[in-house]
């Protein structure tokens, strides 16, 4: 068979000798948040709910944990998850949440994690209470059209109903703000107020739009700001199915990013995201320019040894450890609120474009190798690469006696006279018909005309 | 009576003379209607290739009352010897009694229950009428309904490879590309039924017609074998009725069709098998049958595209056959039609898919490609004079001129004034 293609990755050592020795230094139960951090969370074992959710903050670390208990199949990985949540919300002021989590835990965490009517009652009080407050000094601020105030009291009110669940109404308050917004430094903070509170509710069209718009107000943007709006766009395109353009914006979040949006998004996501997307949609020369050569982005992969060992495994052609690391990272992909209906699309993508790559170079490949490289059998491949001819994605044909893909480059020359002779027919038939069609109106014109005279 | 005869006689030489015989004639019309009974001994009289004309006038009065059955057969006797002998451009001068003699002709074959007696004569009736090839006449239906009912398709094939630009009748233009559709059909030239279904199903009409409907019947099977698909939308130049209300006519057809994109032979079939009277009614089972097999074929090809060896076994599960033996057939029936290129090789029961021999090198390919470009040429041609003439029709310049737009002062031109509404 022809020889096979062997791109040694000069940054690969390199990487390796940093993801190795990073893992190495952690021990297993993690206490401190620094060695958690260090630690890769999102990997291929078992999901460290504890640290996972260290990652985020407010209501999304919330939601977070809920996604996880619906839809883990360990009973125990389910109760940590809900105990974790109990814990927040009672941190918290948001009872309608509380309420649900405690009906999913159903007593099963004893005595302690069940329902505080009590709790629930004061914090509605209070909360009663301080939107009336909010409420009067709105009023007094309206009355007196000093406009800072208002923005400022529509902010309150935003915070207020976002820290008790009623996200319509908190984003209609953020909306509200942008009459009064005097500066851009405004501007752009009722933009991020807004973004969150949309991607909470699930409306990515909303974020677009207003990533958009805080982009128009450059002079207020720092970078932490800007990689947050990357961030925030990448994740209404990811949601839109929109692969390539999430990867390229995930791509450009710098560090400076930091655990500053803890609130949406993680660092590790980032990484994960941006570099299953751009496997799944860049073809090799984006990929190897703005993902394996992209300094910045490294740092985000450091955080997810496994990503970054399936991208370079992908692009140095050795798709059997490729394809397992993704297997491995499956289970816990899907347990992420943002990826998990993505899941599917991005491996089987990730897959073709394994196939495609694989035969592009060869005029004729055994299919027995191929199917070792791949660990699957040669009926499943032959089916798999019927697929991808049937749709033009391979140029080729399977020589099913001998198991051999033979490529096959059409034939320029006779595809073109073939085409030439058709055209000429259907120009032949269709000039004729239309000349046929002019007469008959001609006909039935001249009846009507005469008729009329 | 002896007198017309007598100037019939007479007047027969010049083409002069023959116009004045025509306006006498037209003058004692009623007088030989009234005398019909009385007429068929002056026929003898008379000689069909001198004085056609009076010939024709005499035979359709004659023929106008009803026929008895002795009469009969010595009338399609005459009538045959007349069309045979007639002057081509003395009939032209009465078309219309010409053709009700030849309907009259037909229907009188059809009693008779003897098309076949009628095919000759009527083809010889059209080219004497035609003023052109390109001409089509009333009786051009007729021939190809002969044709059809006494089942002797290959004559009609001489009518059907001219082009027709010239129409008298937009209702005999239906029928004859109707009737030729299903002549063609007979003989399996697809490519042909579906030209000439498609125009009847996109011609201008302002109602929808039964002879429209049955035609989109019969197109929706022909392109599914032809092409294996079939457009859901008519084009854009079909009539406004034809589109919205051709397809809630035809309504199972349109749904075999739908069936048959999805690829399931076994859907197909049970459709076919639910709706089997419905199409039986229509006189169209036996098409439906052939677009069902022609499904398998469309499989078959789609396996060309992706494999260059194939077991019989494999293609019997891909395409859904019963059997390698089966597969086999299919498969050898589509090498002998030229559907694909092929070798079976029995003893491993392998098949191996070839590329298409033509290389394009070919004298004759030359040729095939040098007489393709000339008609096209022919026929662009036309189109440019069409567009000229059109251009300069008053009807056309007075529409046209009414609508202009106009910017300004530099713009009032061409146009005469007079039609300036």
């Amino acid at each position: 068979m022809d020889g096979e293609d062997d791109i040694s990755n000069p940054h690969m050592e390199e990487m390796c000798a940093n993801g190795i020795g990073g893992v190495e230094d952690a021990p297993s139960s993690s206490t401190s948040t620094t060695e958690r951090k260090n630690r890769p969370i999102i990997s291929g074992e078992q999901l460290d709910i504890e640290a996972y959710t260290g990652l985020y903050s407010g209501r999304t670390k919330i939601t977070r944990l809920i996604f996880i208990a619906n839809h883990c199949d360990s009973t125990s990985m389910q109760l940590e998850a809900l105990r974790i949540a109990y814990d927040e919300l009672k941190k918290g002021e948001n009872t309608q949440l509380f309420r649900e989590v405690v009906q999913k835990i159903d007593g099963r965490l004893g005595p302690n994690y069940s329902m505080d009517a009590a709790w629930c009652a004061t914090v509605d009080g209070k909360a009663e209470q301080k939107k009336e407050k909010l409420e009067s000094e709105l009023n007094a601020y309206r009355t007196n059209l000093i406009k800072e105030s208002i923005r400022m009291g529509y902010n309150d009110f935003g915070d207020f109903y976002y820290a008790h669940g009623a996200l319509g109404d908190a984003f209609k308050s953020y909306a509200r703000t942008r009459d009064y917004c005097t500066t851009s430094k405004h501007i752009i903070q009722m933009c991020l107020s807004a973004i969150l509170v949309s991607i909470e509710m699930c409306q990515f069209t909303h974020v677009t739009s207003y990533v958009s718009k805080a982009e128009q107000t450059p002079e207020a943007l720092d970078p932490p700001t800007t990689s947050k709006l990357h961030c925030a766009a990448g994740l209404a395109h990811l949601e839109a199915k929109k692969y390539k353009l999430a990867a390229r914006k995930f791509l450009e979040v710098g560090p400076e990013l930091g655990n500053s949006y803890s609130e949406v998004i993680a660092p590790q996501d980032v990484a994960t995201y941006g570099g299953l997307c751009a496997l799944a949609s860049f073809d090799r020369t984006e990929l190897k320019n703005k993902v394996i050569d992209n300094i910045n982005f490294r740092n985000f992969l450091e955080l997810v040894p496994e990503v970054r060992e399936l991208i370079n495994d992908f692009y140095s052609s050795h798709y059997a450890s490729c394809l397992e690391y993704l297997g491995n990272l499956k289970s816990n992909l899907m347990l992420d609120i943002h990826i998990h209906d993505h899941v599917e699309t991005l491996y089987d993508q990730i897959r073709s474009k394994a196939l495609i790559q694989y035969t592009h170079p060869f005029v004729s490949v055994d299919m027995r190798m191929m199917a070792d490289a791949f660990k699957t059998s040669v009926a499943g491949l032959e089916k798999e690469l019927e697929s991808l001819i049937a749709e033009n994605q391979i140029q080729a044909r399977i020589d099913s006696h001998n198991k051999i893909l033979y490529a096959r480059h059409a034939d320029q020359r006779n595809a073109t006279f073939q085409r030439v002779l058709q055209t000429g027919n259907e120009f032949d038939l269709d000039v004729r018909a239309m000349l046929l069609r002019a007469n008959l109106l001609k006909h039935e014109y001249n009846l009507r005309a005469s008729r009329k005279i | 009576m002896e007198a017309l005869v007598t100037q019939i006689q007479g007047l027969s030489g010049t083409a002069s003379d023959v116009l004045s015989l025509q306006n006498l004639l037209k003058q004692a019309d009623d007088s030989l209607h009234a005398e019909s009974t009385r007429l068929p001994p002056f026929l003898d009289q008379l000689d069909p290739s001198k004085h056609s004309l009076g010939y024709l006038y005499f035979l359709e009065a004659c023929t106008a009352g009803p026929v008895t059955q002795e009469q009969a057969s010595s009338f399609l006797l005459t009538i045959a010897r007349f069309i045979s002998s007639c002057v081509a451009e003395q009939i032209r001068l009465a078309p219309d009694k010409f053709i009700c003699v030849c309907k009259r002709f037909k229907d009188q074959v059809l009693l008779l229950e003897e098309p076949l007696r009628g095919v000759a004569p009527m083809l010889t009736a059209i080219r004497k009428l035609q003023l052109s090839s390109e001409h089509l006449t009333a009786l051009h239906p007729e021939f190809l309904l002969l044709c059809l009912l006494s089942k002797c398709y290959k004559t009609a094939l001489s009518i059907l490879e001219e082009d027709i630009f010239e129409v008298d009748q937009p209702r005999d233009l239906f029928l004859f590309c109707y009737y030729g559709g299903m002549i063609s059909i007979g003989q399996k030239q697809f490519r042909k039924a579906l030209e000439l279904l498609h125009n009847v199903v996109t011609a201008p009409m302002s109602t929808v017609n039964a002879i429209a409907v049955e035609a989109f019947k019969k197109y929706i099977l022909v392109s599914l074998i032809h092409h294996g698909q079939f457009p859901t939308n008519l084009p854009k130049y079909a009539s406004s009725g034809a589109q919205r209300n051709l397809k809630n006519l035809c309504q199972p057809y349109v749904e075999l069709a739908s069936s048959y994109s999805n690829g399931k032979i076994a859907d197909l079939e049970t459709y076919v098998e639910a709706n089997k009277d419905k199409f039986e009614s229509d006189n169209n089972l036996g098409l439906v049958k052939q677009a069902v097999s022609s499904m398998y074929k469309r499989n078959i090809q789609r396996l060309t595209q992706t494999y260059l060896t194939l077991s019989l076994q494999d293609i019997a599960n891909r395409v859904q056959l019963n059997s390698p033996k089966e597969a086999e057939m299919h498969v050898l029936q589509m090498i002998k039609d030229g559907e694909i290129y092929a070798t079976i090789n029995q003893k491993d029961g392998m098949v191996r898919f070839l590329e298409d021999p033509e290389q394009y090198k070919t004298c004759e390919m030359i040729e095939r490609i040098d007489s393709s470009i000339q008609r096209l040429m022919t026929v662009s041609k036309k189109l440019n004079v069409m567009d000229e003439l059109m251009s300069c029709d008053p009807l056309y310049l007075a529409k046209a001129g009414r609508e202009r737009q106009r910017f300004d002062f530099d713009d009032f031109d061409n146009v005469p004034q007079r039609y300036n509404i």
